[in-house]
């Protein structure tokens, strides 16, 4: 069986296969596969008997289900007032001159792919950002250079060119 | 009197109480009614922002006929400036599930969820562990019920409550048309009590003190505490408990910088103070409150001198057009149409005489759109565009 479709059934096996597990199904997909590929999607559908145009319907819904390829690491700045406020544009100019990609964009490594999002609910703490499901706040462009080449190291990355 | 009310800060939400089984398990040996009977005597109300009585909206679900209820925590916590949700479920989490069990006794429901944003998916993990000690001593007193934890996907409307059930269903999260209201229809279309975080903790305080100690402290139609989230221009952000009822003039003198232009209360969809209405204004539900009063799900922004006001509307703005569910009409188009607008008259595209043409559209917003979130794109931009309407233009 291809990998996609053992997955999915597995977190049908899980979850079950009711239309009020399908979101955590897609959730699971989307930590396993960082997105949902056209092929999962129409797997999802197939698995739980209902159409596809329904799971691509719901999935485009939601900001954290993302239905193009991303990279490893999604990166999320939150562009929301305080943190606009508090110099997340600085931040951002960090990242995209580290990674050197803009908003949007993902590594060609495909390592990285670098979002903006609403409020992440940090706001005492702003500037702040998401890594995957990682939380990191108070920002500066200095800050965020550390962080980014912590994650890099991990991956045996020595910089973008 | 409003103007003369102090800031009160209080300790109940995140006191640390290690009795929850003592409380839950002495709460259900008095009668539902009784309990219902002392949480609508406190005159809770809703700490979400929508501040509907808590009391009422359990007695309507227990009153509701059916084999299935259920009791949701509404943990999707996404308006601007808000983050005092979080802080609850991670320093006080089983405070909300004694709350949710109690609530499950009293209405019928057996089954609990807690719609937890995608942004705190951190949370999750160690929110199951407690909730597994919790699910073992509830099968100890012999209490069916059970929590789970749903996660969200990143989407502010998830917030609103109809749309909360439908992502829970597994479809896009589009707000349904009320009523039927949960207390009837909800969760797959059963009666289901729907609270937000801080809500459910207030029970446990009304549960385990009484009433009296609850209804003692704000003012009148605004009783007890509240959380706030301080955020923005200030010296001290971060998240207090104080009582309900104090003016807005004290509260900038408390937590301001000295150079306070306007407090945004209520997050994006709340109200703009411009500094010369502080004294007017008070933090509170509707009532006969001297002056303004302001309901808030507890998001405080302070802005200050430095700061535009055509910027911050226009970040409003911008997060209400992507977080618009685009499901109907006037918010849909009505949120792109304000964002061109404003950049347009600022841009001297259009002339300010425009500005009221976009207010109209705002007053029209408010009264067609389906769900709060349209409906109150009207606070934000009324507010800011009569108060700084020079900012807008020049």
């Amino acid at each position: 069986m291809d990998p996609i479709q053992t997955l999915v059934k597995d977190l049908a096996d899980i979850h079950g296969r009711k239309r009020e597990n399908l979101l955590p199904i897609m959730q699971g997909v989307v930590e396993k596969e960082h997105y949902l590929s056209e092929l999962s999607m129409i797997e999802i559908a197939r698995e739980m008997d209902i159409p596809a145009a329904d799971v691509y319907g719901t999935a485009t819904f939601y900001s954290f289900l993302e239905t193009k390829s991303t990279g490893k690491y999604t990166i999320r700045v939150c562009k929301t007032i305080t943190c606009a406020m508090k110099g997340k544009n600085q931040v951002l100019f960090a990242i995209q001159d580290m990674l050197k990609i803009k908003l949007g964009e993902t590594t060609p490594d495909h390592q990285f792919t670098l979002l903006e999002t609403n409020c992440l609910g940090w706001c005492h703490k702003a500037p702040a950002m998401l890594i995957n499901d990682e939380v990191y706040t108070e920002l500066t462009p200095e800050k965020v250079r550390e962080i980014l080449s912590e994650y890099m190291k991990q991956n045996g990355n020595n910089g973008y060119h | 009197m409003a103007n003369s009310h102090q800031l009160k800060r209080v300790d109940f939400i995140f006191r640390n109480e290690n009795d929850w089984e003592k409380v839950l398990s002495n709460t259900i040996k008095k009668t539902p009614r009784d309990l219902i009977n002392e949480l609508i005597s406190s005159e809770l109300k809703g700490r979400g922002g929508a501040g509907f009585p808590t009391g009422l909206k359990w007695k309507l679900t227990s009153e509701a006929e059916s084999d299935e209820k259920y009791v949701i925590c509404n943990a999707d916590e996404g308006e601007p400036g808000t983050f005092k949700d979080r802080e609850i479920l991670s320093r006080v989490p089983y405070k909300v599930f004694t709350a949710m069990a109690i609530c499950g006794y009293i209405t019928g429901a057996r089954e609990g969820f807690i719609y937890l944003r995608g942004e705190y998916k951190f949370l999750k993990e160690e929110l199951e562990k407690v909730i597994d000690e919790f699910d073992y001593y509830c099968r100890e007193i012999k209490l069916d019920f059970k929590i789970k934890v749903f996660m969200g996907s990143g989407a502010y409307i998830c917030g609103e409550e109809t749309a909360l059930m439908e992502s829970m269903e597994g479809k896009r999260g589009e707000p349904r048309n009320k009523p039927p209201f949960p207390t009837q229809a909800g969760y797959q279309g059963k009666p289901t009590v729907i609270n937000n975080v801080e809500t459910l903790v207030h029970t446990f305080t009304i549960f385990k003190y009484g009433a009296k100690k609850f209804y003692d402290l704000g003012v009148q139609y605004s009783r007890g505490t509240k959380l706030f989230s301080v955020s923005g221009d200030t010296p001290k952000p971060g998240i207090y408990e104080l009582e309900l009822g104090m003016s807005l003039q004290d509260f900038v003198y408390e937590f301001g910088d000295g150079d306070t232009k306007a407090v945004q209360v209520g997050g994006a969809s709340g109200f703009l103070v411009p500094r010369k209405k502080f004294k007017d204004a008070a933090i509170g539900f509707k009532g006969k409150l001297t002056g303004i009063s302001l309901p808030t799900g507890g998001s405080m922004m302070l802005f200050n001198s430095s700061r535009s006001m055509f910027n911050v509307l226009d970040n409003y703005l911008e997060f209400f057009r992507e977080e618009s569910c685009g499901q109907c009409t006037p918010c849909r188009v009505g949120c792109q149409q304000l964002l061109l607008g404003i950049k347009a008259v600022k841009r001297g595209d259009k002339p300010a005489a425009y500005l009221d043409k976009l207010l109209r559209l705002t007053e029209t917003m408010q009264y067609t759109a389906k769900c709060g979130l349209g409906q109150s794109v009207a606070n934000s931009f009324s507010s800011i565009v009569e108060n700084f309407r020079e900012e807008m233009i020049y």
